[in-house]
């Protein structure tokens, strides 16, 4: 067996985390530079997956793949494996990280007012312990290609996500004092915890159906993708109509929830808004992506009939997040509840894109994972740096920002613009593809989700304008510019950004494989008139 | 009278209860001519031998094969030693030496005139707060025959889920439970609340016990014999020879089903389960929490034991009388377990409500009635009970002036005085809510999954929904430990001796091997599913 690159990509941040949770209260400086550090190696470790790749035609669906017998009384097997989708996703999480970190930099010193209750208390060892965990975790549930496997992770990322919410906020909510906003963080990171943690046991239930369907109709049950993608295609495994709704039911509310789709998106607010801006971002571009990522690995690969079935509602659904989101980010007077408003809108096309069931929408959702990953980060960084000049979060409190510091305005301005879908920009390619592959075999769906991009033009320039242009609030006349080590993070972002709007072939080159795989699991192909390849767009 | 034949009984096979009851009898004896100062160290080092043997001779004979090929019926028909049965007095040995390390600390309480001392009253018949008790503080007494009493109980729990016929089963209980009734009594704070404790227990469970006599009785009547074998035999249609003192009654199935049904309800009193629970909080509150951990986790195994082998070699013809009730029960214990413990304020209460919610999901693999139910069910007690004990000896360190501080509002912030403790009692409530990586997911997956094989989903979809309510509280004292502000005069943690800090640190690693690597243990269980007839 060749040398085990994704275990090792996963292992890092894991490794990363102990050592820097071990490291001893006093040298809080040394512990940021060891989780940067790891984090690195972890991009590199990412990058090398991402060029072992194998794009060319007749490449194994999963490759780098890698098996080892876990638990064989439940029949669960150490099983990772990558399909482009996986590959490109590994890479986002991976590619992000260390922005975070550096993001995040001083967000969990304790503040300067606060003794610290004992010596043992390490809060900024345990934040970027926690941040090195949850990228471990959520690394190897795009690679494990065991349903069981990537269950424990989906639902053991939740233990360290919570204490991140939790534990960790930027103290400028709109509750005044220390314990009202501790009761509100609190409030926030409970609610998180319970809804994935419902959505997550449900998906138990599904995940032992599941067993117990396979363990009646093969030689014994198993928990393995491709064993039951293979078993399906010869003929040995038919779940019956009735079971295989049930469990795509199952796995699909889990799914729903991280993603999250309306209606069950109420926890995403109240996290991305209490928690600190590369928390919220981790929680969005990162964590939620699994729920997306696994719809087309897990509900359309596993279930195709009950996923067609079930097309109709989830495309409504899709729709109502979009513009429900958009409509709800324009009403909002906290800056990262927007935000947060306006990724459900976006989790909403994604998911449209997932359920058009063609390769162009297909292709574009996956795109859009990555970009809006991208994107997000940026402007929720950015706003978290403004934020923590000021020390507020709502949009009231700013104005005319552009005007003492510029730097800050225009990063912000260029994240938005990613947000709204400006040519150009990365988020473009896979709006426009989604909405086209959507077009192509639902055209009442494509023409309202349309909408929602006329929405997010309105939320995003109307945040811009109250708090960037027009006359300078008070209390804001020193606000200072970017620092070096903000720009340091943010302006990769936007070179990325600009970057995947303007090239965005080696990404695609990565995924359509992938999805031409997942459109033959449910047996789909795109409605004539025969469109445009992927690659034809612009 | 000269046709009295000796017994023939094997030694070897029944050496584990064997050791452990001469152990006990051997404290006796040191209680009664040992002088006062080195009885403590005397009791602690024979309890701890005893139970390390008794756990060596257990797994002697299951390598010998007595789990498997070799099994067999022993001491003229009255125990079995079989799988299932030597892997739950594995457990309950080990539970046992666990529980001797702590009951034999003596860090946590300030010294009492020079003295260090225990958890356990100094002089328990005592008056509470009398004349006779502050001269036994002031002689620097302590109960050392507490010892003694857990070897006794531990060597009743080792008969329990062994016990072959219905006298041996009634017998185990009452030499398991007689003891239990006295230890909940010593607590050496608060002893009003621990004698009330006591006094519930003892009449409740006097309760049950008679139900389980009454029981015994009515199914002796309808089967003329006391032995499993024999019962499971006129069950099935084919009785042996006919009792002519009882021919009037024989094979008359309103006497079965009245009988077996008061059987179970006996044993469901011991589980725990809804609606026999009402014990469970007040005993778990008012007993000293060494003791409650012990109870908790040896308890649960025994009672289960017992009642698996009920079920499974006695009375399995009556599987569909049976099997709807115990759905009932179980549903009822997963949810109520889980909805009533949301409102508790008290670490030892919550902790005594989830425990009944876990007895609704081991029930859920009792109902099974497969192979891989049995083994299920005797992963999850293993794995549960050393939760069970790693909980409640944190429960015992966290104290403040008026001894444990169990009242949940003064653990707030403890994450930021402890954040060491505070990690490993989230890392047991992880595990108690079933998070994967911890051996409560894997035990939580096993009964479900042998549950839903059995075509049982239901089940498994209320055990789901009844796991996420338990998520819950579980999380509330999480949050409330480390995202509340620590009060100023909250609770401190003591340091306790190396005997706590072993007990935690042990029930910390078996939680998370067992939901890491649980092949081994799933294995052990997997080998120890049949029950010998």
């Amino acid at each position: 067996m060749s040398f085990p690159l994704l275990t090792a990509t996963a292992l890092t941040p894991a490794v990363g985390a102990v050592v820097t949770a071990a490291v001893p209260a006093a040298r809080r400086t040394a512990a940021k530079w060891l989780a940067l550090l790891f984090s690195l190696a972890t991009v590199v470790l990412a990058a090398a997956v991402l060029l072992r790749f194998d794009t060319g035609e007749g490449a194994d669906r999963f490759q780098l793949t890698e098996s080892r017998s876990w638990i064989a009384d439940f029949g669960v097997r150490y099983e990772l494996g990558v399909d482009g989708i996986g590959v490109a996703m590994i890479a986002l999480t991976a590619l992000l990280i260390p922005f975070l970190i550096g993001a995040g930099w001083n967000d969990a010193d304790p503040k300067g007012d606060e003794a610290p209750a004992t010596r043992r208390w390490r809060p900024t060892q345990g934040f970027f312990a926690l941040i090195l965990m949850v990228e471990a975790m959520v690394i190897l549930s795009f690679a494990a290609t065991d349903i069981f496997l990537f269950y424990i992770f989906f639902e053991a990322m939740l233990i360290p996500m919570y204490f991140l919410i939790g534990g960790f906020g930027d103290r400028a909510g709109e509750q005044d004092s220390e314990e009202g906003q501790a009761r509100q963080r609190s409030y926030a990171a409970v609610k998180f915890l319970l809804y994935n943690l419902v959505g997550g046991l449900v998906m138990l239930a599904a995940v032992i159906g599941l067993y117990v369907a396979t363990a009646d109709q093969l030689p014994e049950g198993t928990f393995s993708l491709q064993a039951i993608l293979d078993a399906r295609a010869a003929g040995e495994l038919d779940f019956g109509t009735g079971t295989e709704r049930w469990l795509f039911l199952g796995f699909f509310v889990a799914f729903a929830i991280k993603a999250p789709l309306w209606p069950l998106h109420t926890w995403l607010p109240n996290a991305m808004g209490e928690s600190t801006a590369p928390v919220a971002v981790l929680i969005t571009a990162v964590v939620d992506k699994v729920g997306t990522f696994a719809m087309l690995r897990f509900c359309l690969g596993l279930f195709p009939e009950a996923s067609d079935w079930a097309t109709p509602v989830v495309i409504t659904l899709a729709l109502v997040s979009i513009i429900y989101g958009a409509l709800l980010a324009l009403g909002q007077r906290d800056m990262k509840r927007l935000i947060a408003y306006a990724s459900i809108s976006h989790f909403g096309f994604i998911v449209l894109g997932i359920f058009a069931m063609t390769s162009q929408g297909q292709g574009g959702a996956t795109l859009y994972m990555i970009n809006h990953g991208v994107a997000t980060a940026a402007l929720l960084l950015v706003a978290g740096f403004l934020i923590a000049r000021r020390g507020s979060r709502l949009i009231s409190d700013y104005g005319g920002v552009q005007k003492t510091a510029p730097v800050l305005a225009g990063t912000f301005l260029i994240g938005g613009l990613a947000t709204l879908s400006l040519p150009g920009l990365g988020p473009f390619v896979s709006e426009f593809l989604v909405l086209v592959g959507t077009f192509s075999r639902y055209k009442a769906a494509g023409i309202v989700a349309c909408a929602g991009i006329v929405l997010a033009a309105l939320y995003v320039l109307i945040l811009y304008q109250r708090t960037m242009t027009g006359p300078l609030k008070p209390g804001l006349e020193k606000l200072p510019d970017l620092k070096v080590r903000e720009l340091a993070v943010v302006a990769p972002l936007i070179a990325l950004l600009i970057f995947l709007g303007v090239y965005p072939k080696p990404l695609t080159d990565i995924v359509n494989p992938a999805v031409e795989h997942t459109l033959s699991d449910v047996q789909k192909t795109d409605p004539e008139p025969e469109t445009p390849a992927v690659e034809a767009a612009p | 009278m000269n046709d009295l034949q000796a017994p023939d009984i094997e030694w070897v096979a029944l050496s584990p209860s064997l050791i452990v009851f001469g152990a006990a009898i051997l404290g006796v004896l040191i209680e009664a001519f040992l002088p006062r100062k080195q009885r403590y160290y005397a009791e602690v080092a024979v309890s701890t031998l005893a139970l390390a043997g008794a756990f060596a001779a257990v797994v002697g004979l299951a390598a010998s094969g007595h789990g498997t090929d070799e099994s067999q019926v022993a001491g003229m028909g009255a125990l079995a030693v079989d799988g299932p049965a030597l892997f739950l007095q594995g457990v309950l040995c080990l539970v046992g030496l666990v529980s001797v390390l702590l009951f034999a600390e003596r860090r946590l309480e300030p010294a009492l005139h020079g003295a260090s001392v225990d958890s356990f009253a100094a002089a328990p018949a005592a008056v509470p707060g009398g004349p006779a008790e502050r001269e036994a503080e002031k002689a620097g007494w302590t109960t050392t025959e507490i010892f003694p009493l857990l070897l006794f109980a531990v060597g009743g729990m080792l008969l329990f889920p062994a016990a072959n016929d219905l006298l041996v089963l009634f017998i185990a209980l009452e030499v398991l439970s007689l003891p239990l009734y006295l230890l909940c009594a010593l607590a050496r704070r608060r002893r009003l609340l621990s004698q009330e404790a006591a006094v519930k227990y003892f009449l409740l469970g006097a309760f049950a016990s008679a139900f389980l006599l009454f029981g015994v009785a009515l199914l002796y009547g309808y089967a003329g014999t006391v032995s499993y074998a024999g019962i499971a035999d006129v069950v099935s249609g084919e009785p042996g020879a006919i009792e002519p003192g009882l021919a009037g009654t024989m094979g008359n199935d309103a006497l079965l089903l009245i009988g077996g049904a008061m059987l179970i309800m006996g044993l469901l009193f011991k589980v725990g389960a809804v609606p026999f629970h009402m014990w469970t909080p007040d005993v778990y509150q008012g007993a000293p929490t060494p003791v409650t951990g012990f109870m908790a986790a040896a308890t649960k195994v025994a009672a289960f034991g017992a009642l698996l082998r009920l079920l499974y070699v006695v009375l399995p013809g009556l599987r569909w009388d049976w099997e709807p009730v115990l759905w009932g029960v179980t549903i009822a214990s997963m949810v109520g377990g889980a909805v009533i413990a949301i409102t508790q304020t008290d670490v030892k209460r919550l902790l005594a409500y989830s425990s009944i919610a876990h007895a609704g999901f081991i029930l859920a693999g009792v109902v099974s009635v497969t192979e891989d139910g049995v083994s299920s069910v005797l992963f999850y007690l293993g794995a549960y009970s050393f939760v069970t004990l790693g909980a409640f000896a944190v429960v015992t360190l966290v104290r403040d002036s008026g001894g444990e501080a169990t009242h949940l509002s003064k653990w707030a912030g403890l994450g930021r005085r402890s954040p060491l403790l505070a990690s490993v009692f989230a890392l047991f409530l992880l595990a108690f809510a079933g998070i994967p990586l911890t051996s409560g997911f894997a035990g939580k997956f096993a009964v479900f999954r042998a549950a839903a094989d059995a075509g049982a989903m239901g089940l498994v979809v209320v055990g789901v929904l009844a796991s996420a309510i338990a998520a819950f509280f579980y999380i509330r004292v999480i949050v409330l430990m480390f995202f509340s502000e620590p009060k100023a005069d909250g609770p401190s943690v003591v340091i306790p001796s190396p005997l706590t800090s072993t007990v935690v640190g042990l029930a910390a690693v078996v939680t998370i091997v067992l939901g890491v690597a649980p092949q081994f243990f799933l294995d052990l269980a997997g080998q120890a599913g049949v029950f010998v007839h």
